[in-house]
Order: C-alpha cells, then structure tokens, then sequence
C-alpha cells in the first residue's frame, strides 16, 4: 500500500473514521476504517445503502468537516480546510437564487476578484460544455431540476478542480435524463482530467461511469470491496461482462441492505 | 428583472378581450385598486348601516360621512398643536389645512425615521454577534434580557433623556423594535441553507466574503419581512409617545380628541393613520418587490388553490 502522503494520489485516505458530533450523547458513528486511494483522472463510485456515510465521505475530503480518525490526505497534503481544488456537487440544489446562471457559474471567480467581463467568458465557456449556454442570462428557480443540477457541475468546472466530489447529482431526474448527464459527465471528464468520485444508490450508474466501485457496509460505514470495472469505454451496458459485473454488485448491495434493515428492526425491537 | 416578462405571458393568455386596452401591471394594479375600495366600501357601508338604523349612537360612534365632511372642521384641532411647537403668535400660523399636513408630516417623519435606525442598528448588531463571537459575548445575554420590555415601559426615559420633539418619539420607536429586530435578525442567519455557506467555503470566500456574498443576500427576504411586520410597531410606538405628550403630532391629535369628547375627531384620525401606515406598506412592499427580484412569486399559485 502507498504511503498516505503520496503525491501521486489524488486522494488518499488512510483508516479515516467519523464520528458526529463526537463526545455529546448524540454521538454517531458515520464511519470506520475508510481507506481507499484515488488516482488522478480516475472516477471512483462509492455505492452503499443509505445512511451508511457516503456522503459523510464527501464531506470529510472536501474538507468541509474534519475527520476525528485517520488522515486523509489529497496530492500529498492534509486536507484541513475546503479548497477550489477538491469540488463538491452537493446532494440538493445550491445555486444561489439570486444570482443569475452565469454569475453563480463563476461565483468562484467573482470570490478571486476577476473582472466580469471575463468570468462572463468562462462562463460560457463551461455552460457550453454542459449543454446549457441558451440559459446563460436565465435565473436558478427559472430552470428546471436537472438544468439546475448541470449549473451546479458547470460551476465546478469552472474552478477548474483536480477533485470533482459528486453526491447523487443526478438523483433527482428520470432515467432518460440520467442517462444524458452521464454521457454529458464522461465527455466532461475525459477533457478535463479531474479525478471523479461520484456517490449514487443506481448499480446501472455506477457500471456505466466508474473505473472502480467501492460498496459500503452500512452502520457504521466501511468499505466492504472495491469492484474494479474493466469494461472499454465508450460502454456497451447489455454485454455480458456488464451484465456479470451489475449482477455481481446488486449481491454485494442487497446483503448489505438486508443487514442494515435486520439491524432496525433489532433495534426498535429493543 | 424579467419578471414582467413573464407576467405577461401569464395574463395574456387569461384575458384575451382586456388584453389589447391595458397593460397587465396596470390591470393588475386597477384590480388592487378596486377590491381595496369594495373592502373599505364593506366596512363602512355596515358602520352607515348601523347609524341609518338608528342601531348606534352618532354622537359616540358617528359615521364615516358626517366626520369626514368637514375637513376644515377637523383641520382646525390640529393648529393649536402645531402653533405650539413652531413658536408662532396665535392667528398668523399656518392655516388649519396646512397644520393639518404638518401633523401628519411629523407623525410619518418619526415613524420612517425610527424605524429605519432601528433596523439599521439591529440589522448590524445582529450581524456583528454572529461575526464575532466576542461580541456576541458581551452583548446578547443584554439584548435578549431587555427585549421583551413594553415600549411602554421606556416612555419616561425617553421623556427624561429627550425631553419634547422628535427625539424622544424616535427613541420610543428604536426602542420598541431595535431588540427583537436583532433576535430576528440572529434566527435568519442561523437558517441560511448550509449548502449556500459549503458553497461559498468551497469557492474558497473569506469569512467577509461569506457573509457579504452569500449571508446578507440569502437574509435579505427576511430582513425586509420583518421591516415590514415591524412598521406596525414603528406607528404604535410614535403615536404611544405623541399621545403622552412629545409635542405635536397625530397622538397628541388623538388624546386632544379623548379630553375634549370628540369621537368624531378621533375617527377622523385614526382614518388618517390607517391611510398613512397602509401607503407606507405599500411603499415597503414595492421596495422588497425590486430588490428581491429572484423570489418567486407563491401568491399567484396560492390564490389558484381550489
Ligand atoms: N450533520 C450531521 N450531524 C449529525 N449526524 C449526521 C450529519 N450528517 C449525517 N449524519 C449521520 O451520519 C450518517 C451517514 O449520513 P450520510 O449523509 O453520510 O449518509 P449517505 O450514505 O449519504 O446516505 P444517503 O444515501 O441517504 O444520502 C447518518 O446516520 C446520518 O444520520
Ligand atoms: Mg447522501
């Protein structure tokens, strides 16, 4: 195994642990003896039943919470503070309503102080990549669910990230739309050479994006396997190996699944 | 700012026949205008019923018609009161009509003026307790013990420190509104959405940058509702000070009203205070409307309900 402050790593976590609000009886342990490395330019799937701490995880290297065990590290440097360089797309929407697209796409920019006429020009230029240029003077609530999550991305490509954090950003659309915005995050990806790690619940998502995919066990969480997905790009989903491969992580999820509802029902039986 | 854009579209499509004659904001505002005139028209024509059959007392609750006929009957209350503050000998003041205005001026002059200290001074103490925690320290546990006391209960401070005019009537105002304004203003920073602060982290904004970019605009919605709901508190203040005795203005008008038993006197101002503080709402509402161009609109859906 790599030493954890290994430069070559986009990120490296070593033995991280997460305990919320540590030390209060509302103590929670979200997560356990995380290690897992991610390469630069690679696009890592974290896939586990809900509530087992995916997007604790995000969190914790985005450098927006702080772990209470392990070290986690990102090109060799301890991550202590939130950075442009490591992008979280969250969960739910965050652009801000009263911005317009193009100023929340460059928001980072006008944060450095540059001028408008040139953030103007970045942001057309990462709306173009996601497909959304048209709506460049439009207002956040004036879009549409999957529109707004694509600003969302767009305003992380801007800042030009070497880590891009996704937490379920495509949740939240029909399967048709999903599966655009996956094609849509592959183009992006490969011309922009950020590493990925993009949490979802859908096994299809994760055998069509990643390079590899880590399933979580649930309470507290661990990563239980790290599945590597050898199959060529662009993907063929109704090969045989692709087949295998989701048929594979569906039994690794489901066992977990099972526990974890096992666990409930043990414990609202105590 | 392309709101009326869109409300365009929306009205267009509803009325196609008034469409070509009006434009839709001024349609809209023309069907303000007339439910605000059915509504007071409901209420007075039960307060003229009431006196046509002969069910009330007109001298103890007259109707609207016989204390707002003569204007120049009523105006001539107010030129005592204001003589007095100006220091003019008695018969070369201004006329009736004109100290009428005067009144009205300097009641609504203390309002707007109080209450824009108050949420001044509020607005930034509030944010300055979530800035520094020091601050905070030092000056919350005071503020929070002293903002459930009645404006009431500071009326002979005011007097004590300000004596009669203006001074002491703002004051009243401040006073009234300046602590529970800053609690308000502490819970809507405490609500902004978490993502929006991650966000602003994430971009990498300084803590001055997180609160000018991303705080203030995201409380804004807030801070102009509760300007709002206080202006109410601004009018009760002003007028509580005026009444017990400030100098002139539409309290004292009130209280000259109540010694001299003259209810016609009395509805005849507090008509003038209802149009006054409904004008200064509309004029808040206006503001909000711009500056808050990005809210949308739930009224709309709302009154869609079936
Ligand atoms: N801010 C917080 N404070 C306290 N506990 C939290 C907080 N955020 C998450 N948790 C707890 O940590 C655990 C993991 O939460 P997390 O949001 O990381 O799950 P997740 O895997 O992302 O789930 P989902 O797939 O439903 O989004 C949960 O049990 C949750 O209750
Ligand atoms: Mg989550």
């Amino acid at each position: 195994m790599a030493s954890s402050n290994d430069t070559s790593l986009a990120v490296s976590c070593r033995n991280v642990g997460m305990v919320w609000a540590e030390g209060t009886p509302r103590a929670h342990e979200a997560l356990c003896g995380i290690d897992l490395d991610v390469k630069p330019g690679e696009f890592v799937t974290l896939l586990g039943p809900s509530g087992c701490g995916k997007s604790t995880l995000l969190y914790l290297i985005a450098g927006l919470e702080t772990a209470t065990g392990g070290t986690l590290t990102a090109f060799g440097k301890k991550v202590t503070d939130p950075s442009p360089e490591r992008s979280l797309i969250f969960q739910e929407t965050s652009l801000f309503p009263w911005l317009s697209v193009w100023q929340n796409v460059t928001f980072g920019l006008w944060v450095n102080g540059r001028k408008a006429r040139e953030r103007r020009e970045v942001a057309a230029d990462a709306l173009q990549r996601v497909g959304l240029y048209h709506a460049i003077d439009k207002r956040p609530d004036e879009l549409s669910g999957g529109m707004r999550q694509r600003v969302a991305v767009a305003r992380a490509l801007a800042m030009r990230p070497k880590v891009l954090l996704m937490d379920e950003p495509f949740a939240a659309l029909d399967v048709q739309t999903r599966a655009k915005m996956q094609d849509f995050l592959i183009d992006v990806w490969k011309d922009s050479s950020a590493s990925i790690l993009f949490v979802t619940h859908h096994i299809d998502e994760a055998v069509a994006l990643s390079d590899r995919v880590a399933v979580f066990t649930a309470r507290p969480g661990r990563i239980k396997t790290i599945v590597p997905v050898d199959l060529p790009r662009p993907r063929d989903l109704f090969s045989p190996e692709a087949e295998a491969l989701r048929r594979h992580l569906t039994e690794l999820l489901r066992d977990e699944v099972d526990r974890a509802f096992a666990e409930q029902e043990m414990m609202s039986a105590a | 700012m392309k709101g009326a854009a869109k409300t365009l579209q929306n009205d267009g499509a509803m009325r196609p026949i008034l469409a070509p004659l009006l434009s839709p904001s001024m349609k809209s505002l023309a069907g303000r205008i007339g439910w605000t005139i059915v509504s007071v028209g409901l209420f007075v024509g039960i307060w003229e019923g009431l006196w046509y059959f002969g069910i009330s007392d007109p001298k103890l609750l007259p109707p609207p018609h016989i204390f707002i006929a003569n204007i120049p009957d009523q105006a001539k209350f107010f030129n005592t009161a204001s003589r007095w503050e100006m220091g003019v000998k008695p018969g070369s003041g201004p006329t009736p009509l004109q100290a009428m205005i005067y009144t009205m001026l300097a009641t609504l002059i203390r309002v707007i003026v109080g209450l824009v200290i108050a949420a001044a001074l509020a607005i930034s103490v509030g944010v300055m307790v979530r800035y520094y925690k020091l601050f905070e320290n030092l000056t919350l546990p005071t503020i929070t013990l002293l903002a459930p006391i009645s404006p009431v209960a500071w009326l002979p401070v005011a007097l004590f420190i300000f004596g009669i005019g203006n001074g002491p009537a703002i004051f009243m105002v401040v006073v009234a509104l300046f602590f529970s304004m800053v609690l308000a203003t502490i819970a809507h920073i405490d609500n902004v959405n978490r993502n929006f602060i991650n966000v602003a982290r994430t971009m990498g904004c300084t803590k001055w940058q997180t609160y000018t970019r991303v705080i203030i605009p995201a409380i804004l919605p807030g801070l102009l509702m509760l300007m709002r709901m206080n202006l109410f508190g601004a009018w009760m203040a002003v007028l509580i000070a005026e009444a017990t005795g400030v100098g002139y203005g539409l309290g004292q008008i009130i209280m000259l009203a109540r010694n001299t038993f003259n209810p016609g006197l009395v509805f005849f101002t507090i008509g003038l205070i209802g149009i006054m503080a409904y004008l200064c709402d509309l004029a808040l509402r206006m503001m909000q409307k711009k500056i808050l161009y990005w809210i949308p609109e739930n009224k709309a859906v709302l009154n869609g309900l079936k």
